[in-house]
């Protein structure tokens, strides 16, 4: 777990005190059996627990297993390993009061709006007449007097998630849980909608014991957290775990809240200082870490939008801030983390403390036109990149001078999750492609010789002598 | 005007409701409309269920006066409800059951990837033979054969629908249901059946259509001397063309497009309107079929009236019902945790595994016996019947080419003028919705008028069943093709060829493959009643696969009735995979537009 030891001083940090959980994970993890001996390991064994009376933020990058999480927590999906107490109860044999805000919101479109929100009582196999006045209490609660006989596609998308709110909160939930239920709402409504949801919190106007919020916006959770929780991936582990004490209604432009932003950003790029150690499984067979692997991931960036960072990292003078660079580019940091790890995959960035700085390469690259920024690219990806470099091997040991997609996505499906293995092919034929190492025919899948290579293997004593 | 008037003072309506109750005047109407329905429904199969029982003669005598008509249609109608009905409950199921068992997933759809590519036509002699043996009275028997026969052409596509609705249920939309915790039935209710419900409707559409065109052959069938007709459109007209009653045909033709253009306003175009509401869409779309109809019955006090004192009441009863029983959600979660472990201990389990295998035993033994009875075919019988087979083969291509021949320059030219659209398609839509297999007595009474064979009449059939599905299936394609590139082709001066070769024909590639694949099914179908016709007493027939089929039940010969029904299945299952399958992955990935 990383440790911000030298943050431990500050007064707006604290550890966390010990409390009795609603719900408490003991060393969940999951993964996934691959046919061979190896599993994928999606999240390894994490302790956590949600106490009353606070609103906690778990924060990641993608691919960090949060959403994941969330399911375990609240008995939507099993643990591959460890166990989730709901009352020191195991969760499966407990009756949960839970709910969740989901990102896409998740409403019936068939049914209206006072529809929707009866279905949980519904379940529960409330009176009609009973269920009825709950739903238009709280429909009121949240402000959609007069819109019960709408349905979910009349309304804005922030309405609709109000319509969300409501349902989740009909059932007066011990814990609410919210799957990022902002990132889909334009940026006036979120901040609206996170201001009076931290209302209804502070007044008490519900029941509700705690909140937990998963989102991957770093001033959403440093504006409404108690707690926040900062996930690292590869697989998913805290990094970690601590206790906001900024006094409500809190300014963004506090010198306290840009720290704690500049502090998560710090904590999100920088590498482990020391990986978890590899778990074992019951059987004794060995868990794969992906760091110890043979093939890095490929931040799943495009080639455009690693030179335009660049571009604008030169402007910044060379060297600044991630997440000044986040703010300049109105970007969170799921669009904006693996355009970084690229740039630093490559070579083309060094990222140190959460300040991001351009290499010589770099500026290079930057400054150049498209022919020579091709160029670089392709000796950084080369040079850098397992995956391409074998790929671009394999094409030229073949007679044909090409090879099938399913040969590389076999090796990789080792390795990866079935649908992170397209994605890394994906990225990899994006990649590709773009520094002229090789083309790919979508009609036969299969990785071919690229045109322009051809031509100058051909032409390669010319281009000796013009170097 | 969105709001279904139902919802729109909810708040007023409070107390509003429970004065209802009270209040006697126009249940009294309702009641009336109820028992109005439920005499019509009764005294229909009292008519239904007089017939079938009353006649147990062999002998089937089919009136030419159009007096007869309205009934005959009733008959007609009612096997096709009663089949649809059947399909429907049974498809759900299927679908259902394939969706949710993970151990027989797989191989239940498999089983429905080749029922669905069968021609079920080849096997009407079989099962009417098999029908007439197993019911007492031989008009059931065929009356049955007859409702199997449809239920087997319509709910496989109907199962599939359903099912694969049920595996693209957003993720979040059924975890949703589940922490929520629905009960199976509220997530029926409230989420699997709206969410399928538009894929159900419109291959309802495509199933009832599909249906008219087995009814009509079931109706008409004549083996020899056999007759298996029943009352009904078929086989009036039918005997119609047989004497050469031209007024007859003219108003079974007539009655038969009254009901289908019915069938349309009273049915479909209300049921779609109303399934609009399943969209699952964000925003509001613009264009919505409209339904006067529909309109009336949602608005209509009575109606509404009816669903709060029946169908609500119930329902909560049993949702409050399905929650008690659910009180101790310890115990259930419980034993939903262990259950897949202790299942295997169970008596039931036990019992499940028993009829398992004996079923498996069952199954192994009728095959072989099947089997056993391909050993009494000669040699040159089986000659026969691949040379019946190539003939089918060449007559079904020549249909499709021919289909495609005239359906392609026709349907882009109304797809790319919309004027010439809207005037060309109702038309289309009304000759398409006739049944092929209705029209076929009357066409074949023409071509042996005009000196034509059965060679020509059986082609000239599967062209009447398909080339609709290429037809309408074109014009989609030509209408898909964005404005902007046929700008681009104006734009650059594309020569006629370069205009078709690099625009139109990869943009309706998809849509041409679709069609074809559904009109090769159809024109196989078609080939086993279009190649082997009892008219005027005189049985017409051609060298064919279809014919082979008939013939061999016609004179009791069950070992070529099979080898040739399975050389037909095998080989409409080989030219799918071999064929259609490639092309439609190709039109999938390359010719994909946008």
């Amino acid at each position: 777990m990383y440790k911000p030891s030298q943050f431990t001083e500050n007064p707006y940090f604290t550890t966390i005190p010990m409390q009795p959980a609603i719900i408490r994970a003991e060393r969940v993890e999951k993964y996934y059996a691959q046919p061979s001996e190896n599993r994928i390991q999606v999240i390894s064994p994490t302790d956590l627990s949600i106490t009353a009376g606070e609103i906690v933020a778990l924060l990641g990058p993608s691919g960090s297993g949060k959403s994941t999480l969330l399911r375990m927590l609240t008995g939507l999906s099993t643990p591959s390993a460890g166990e989730v107490y709901w009352h020191e109860q195991p969760i499966a044999t407990a009756k949960v009061n839970v709910s969740i805000v989901f990102q896409s919101f998740a409403l019936f479109p068939w049914l209206s709006v006072l529809e929707n929100v009866e279905a949980p009582l519904k379940a529960r196999g409330m009176e009609a007449a009973e269920r009825r006045k709950r739903s238009l209490k709280i429909l009121a609660t949240v402000g959609l007097d007069g819109f019960q006989a709408a349905y979910p596609k009349e309304l804005s998308g922030g309405m609709r998630q109000r319509v969300g709110f409501a349902r989740a909160l009909v059932v007066e939930p011990e814990v609410l849980f919210m799957d990022e239920p902002f990132s889909a709402l334009d940026v006036l409504t979120a901040e609206n909608l996170r201001s009076e949801l931290l209302e209804l919190w502070q007044n008490k106007t519900i029941p509700t014991q705690a909140i937990f919020l998963v989102t991957h916006n770093i001033e959403e959770a440093v504006l409404l957290a108690d707690r926040i929780i900062v996930l690292g991936r590869n697989p998913g582990h805290v990094r970690t775990d601590f206790r906001v004490s900024i006094q409500h209604p809190r300014d963004r432009k506090a010198t306290a809240f840009t720290q704690l932003v500049d502090y998560i950003y710090k904590v999100l790029t920088q590498p482990d200082a020391q990986p978890p150690a590899l778990p074992q499984t019951a059987t004794g067979k060995r868990v794969r870490d992906q760091r110890a692997m043979h093939y890095q991931m490929l931040p799943h960036a495009r080639p455009g939008g690693i030179a335009g960072l660049l571009e604008l990292v030169l402007d910044h003078n060379g060297k600044d801030d991630i997440y000044r660079l986040a703010d300049d580019l109105a970007f969170e940091i799921d669009d904006l983390l693996p355009i970084v790890d690229a740039a630093q995959l490559l070579g083309f960035l060094k990222v140190t403390e959460g300040d991001a700085e351009i290499t010589p390469t770099g500026t290079e690259y930057a400054n150049s036109e498209i022919l020579r920024q091709k160029e670089l690219f392709r000796n950084a990806a080369v040079q850098n990149v397992l995956l391409l470099r074998q790929i671009v091997r394999a094409i030229e040991s073949k007679s044909d001078r090409s090879v099938p997609e399913e040969f590389f996505h076999d090796v990789l499906d080792e390795q990866f999750s079935e649908e992170e293995t397209l994605r890394q092919l994906e990225t990899a034929i994006n990649w590709g492609r773009y520094a002229e190492l090789f083309d790919f025919d979508a009609s036969r899948r299969r990785f071919i010789q690229s045109e322009a290579l051809h031509h100058e293997s051909e032409a390669a004593p010319t281009a000796e002598i013009d170097a | 005007m969105r709001f279904p008037e139902s919802f729109s003072n909810i708040p007023g309506r409070e107390t509003f409701a429970r004065s209802q109750v009270l209040q006697r005047s126009w249940p009294f109407v309702l009641d009336m409309c109820v028992a109005g329905i439920g005499l019509a429904c009764f005294y229909g199969i009292v008519v239904i269920g007089r017939y079938w029982f009353g006649h147990a003669t062999s002998e089937i005598v089919i009136s030419q006066s159009p007096r007869a008509l309205p009934l005959y249609a009733f008959y007609s109608v009612v096997r096709i409800g009663l089949a649809y009905l059947l399909s429907l409950v049974f498809a759900v199921g299927y679908g259902y059951v394939a969706a949710y068992n993970k151990r027989f997933e797989a191989l239940m759809i498999a089983g429905l990837d080749i029922l669905q590519s069968i021609p079920v036509l080849s096997f009407l002699p079989g099962v009417m033979l098999a029908m007439v043996a197993l019911f007492p009275t031989r008009q059931i028997g065929v009356e049955m054969g007859a409702i199997v026969l449809i239920f087997t052409g319509q709910v496989w596509n109907m199962a599939f629908s359903f099912y694969s609705s049920i595996k693209s249920i957003p993720r979040e939309l059924s975890e949703a249901a589940s922490i929520y915790q629905f009960s199976r039935l509220q997530r029926l209710v409230q989420l699997e059946l709206p969410y399928s419900a538009i894929g159900l409707v419109w291959n309802s559409m495509v199933s009832v259509a599909g249906g008219w065109f087995f009814l009509m052959a079931c109706e008409m069938f004549v083996l020899g001397t056999r007759d298996f007709r029943l009352p009904g459109l078929g086989s009036y007209l039918q005997t119609a063309a047989g004497t050469g009653n031209y007024v007859a045909i003219t108003w079974g033709l007539l009655t038969m497009i009254a009901i289908i253009v019915a069938t349309d306003q009273l049915v479909w175009r209300p049921v779609i309107a109303w399934s609009d509401k399943f969209k699952f869409e964000q925003v509001e779309s613009g264009s919505r079929v409209r339904s006067p109809l529909l309109h009336m019955l949602q608005h209509s006090r009575g109606l509404r009236s009816l669903r709060e004192h029946t169908v609500v009441p119930l329902g909560e009863g049993v949702y409050r019902r399905l929650a008690e029983g659910r009180k101790d959600p310890a115990a259930e979660t419980l034993a939903k945790a262990t259950g897949t472990r202790a299942m295997r201990f169970r008596p039931s389990a036990v019992l499940r595994w028993g009829v398992l295998a004996v079923a498996t035993v069952a199954v192994i033994y009728a095959a072989w016996e099947a089997l056993a009875l391909l050993r009494e075919v000669h040699g040159s019988q089986v000659g026969e019947i691949f040379k019946g087979a190539a003939a089918t083969f060449l007559r079904v291509n020549v249909s499709l080419v021919l289909a495609a021949a005239w359906t392609i320059p026709v349907g882009v030219a109304i797809g790319f003028n919309p004027r010439l659209a809207r005037i060309a398609q109702p038309l289309a839509q009304i000759a398409a919705s006739v049944p092929a297999t209705a029209l076929f007595p009357v066409l074949l009474l023409a071509l042996v008028r005009l000196g034509g064979g059965m060679g020509i009449g059986s082609v000239a059939l599967m062209l009447l069943g398909t080339q609709w599905y290429i037809l309408f299936n074109v014009i989609a394609g030509a209408m898909a093709i964005p404005s902007d590139l046929k700008e681009v082709a104006t734009l650059f001066h594309f020569t006629t060829v370069q205009r078709w070769k690099t625009v139109i024909l990869p943009g309706i590639f998809p849509f041409l493959i679709t069609g074809m694949v559904t009109a090769s099914g159809g024109a196989w179908n078609a080939s086993i009643i279009a190649e082997y016709f009892r008219l005027k007493n005189q049985t017409l027939q051609t060298v064919g696969l279809g014919a082979v089929i008939s013939a061999a039940t016609d004179s009791g010969q069950f070992q070529i009735l099979l080898l040739a029904t399975i050389v037909m299945a095998t080989m409409v299952v080989t030219i799918n995979r071999l064929v259609w399958r490639p092309l439609y992955r190709l039109a999938e990935t390359r010719y994909k537009l946008g």
